[in-house]
């Protein structure tokens, strides 16, 4: 795969795509994921812009963006933070209201989502002109890093229920990297009252309710660096809830 | 029509022609036979269904790709990351 584009970078067709970035003391990935969104948005040459909302991280994340904001210049690096922790659907729609992109891309800020993959979502998306691009890791080369057999066993197991149940017409229904036409986000977001994982399942499952075309592009998914990654009981629980009420309410 | 009520629909239609062959109920004097295949039919159905659950999960639980490759990138691009944005002014 070429990692460098021979076409001149300008143009595009005026293409500009916003990067939500909701972070919770993300003080140790946030430089590094910002790093990465600069090489490889660079590299290929599309116009971006970066949104860091943070919701009052005790842990400094917010000072860490500023620095970046003076490294990486106030077009490229906008902060938009709140006062405290108010959940992911709502960071979305703060986000939106100050994203200047026709393009927004949603991904998790701890680095187990990989800017590498940011091309191929675009690519993809111009192709076939899909309403929404999703990171999927249960097909082709996509996978993970860093689980267990029983992490494994869980996410199959639970991706299977959710397939036969509701039939989503996407491979990846808790994953989060994903690329949205803006106005396409801003009505799912609207309509999707769930939290945790079954609110981006509950995004995609709205998305074919509402007919929106949906594209694919296989991640490697490399499981939290920094930090500590659950999946509890009480994740399971709510993750069992909230699948039902979609069934019964989709 | 949500899933749960499209499921409904589904289990419903199989159910009655399933009690119609079984239990001869519109009196269509059908052979013997069908009655005696149709009658354990269900059960048959829904341990086929969960065998093949448990091949499929069981299958792509094996073929889950682990991401080895992926996960050293990530480490060499940290470092690298790491020491361009300590050039750059960066304070950890």
């Amino acid at each position: 795969m070429s990692s460098r584009k021979t076409s001149p970078p300008s143009g595009h067709g005026g293409d500009k795509y916003s990067v939500l970035l909701p972070t919770y003391n993300e003080r140790e990935n946030l430089p590094l994921i910002v790093w990465l969104l600069v090489k490889y948005f660079g590299e290929s040459g599309y116009d971006y812009e970066i949104i860091v909302i943070d919701d009052g991280s005790p842990d400094g994340t917010l000072e860490v963006a500023q620095q970046l904001q003076n490294i990486y210049g106030e077009d490229k690096i906008l902060l938009r933070p709140r006062a405290k922790k108010l959940g992911l659907g709502t960071a979305y729609i703060h986000g939106i209201k100050h994203a200047s992109g026709n393009f927004i891309f949603i991904m998790d800020a701890d680095l187990s989502h990989h800017p590498k993959f940011i091309p191929e979502f675009i690519r993809l998306q111009k192709e076939e002109d899909f309403d929404l691009v999703s990171g999927t890791r249960y097909k082709g080369d996509g996978g993970v890093y860093g689980w267990d057999l029983r992490r494994k066993m869980i996410s199959r197991g639970a991706n299977f229920l959710t397939q036969v149940l509701l039939r989503p017409g996407a491979s990846d229904l808790t994953g989060s990297f994903r690329l949205y036409k803006r106005q396409v986000l801003e009505s799912l977001v609207e309509r999707c009252v769930s939290k945790g994982y079954v609110f981006q399942m509950e995004m995609i499952v709205r998305a074919r309710q509402l007919h929106y075309s949906i594209g694919e592009v296989p991640i490697s998914f490399v499981d939290r660096v920094y930090g500590e990654s659950k999946l509890g009981g009480n994740e399971i629980v709510s993750f069992v809830k909230g699948l039902l009420t979609l069934f019964a309410t989709t | 029509m949500t899933k749960l009520v499209e499921w409904l629909v589904g289990v419903t239609v199989v159910l009655v022609g399933w009690a119609v062959v079984s239990f001869d109920l519109l009196d269509l004097r059908l052979p013997d036979t069908y009655r005696e295949v149709a009658w354990p039919m269900p059960l048959y159905l829904l341990v086929s269904f969960g065998c093949y659950s448990l091949a499929t999960v069981g299958y792509r639980v094996a073929t889950f790709n682990d991401c080895e490759e992926a996960a050293r990138e990530l480490q060499e691009q940290i470092k690298e990351a790491k020491e361009d944005l300590r050039k750059k002014g960066l304070k950890m």
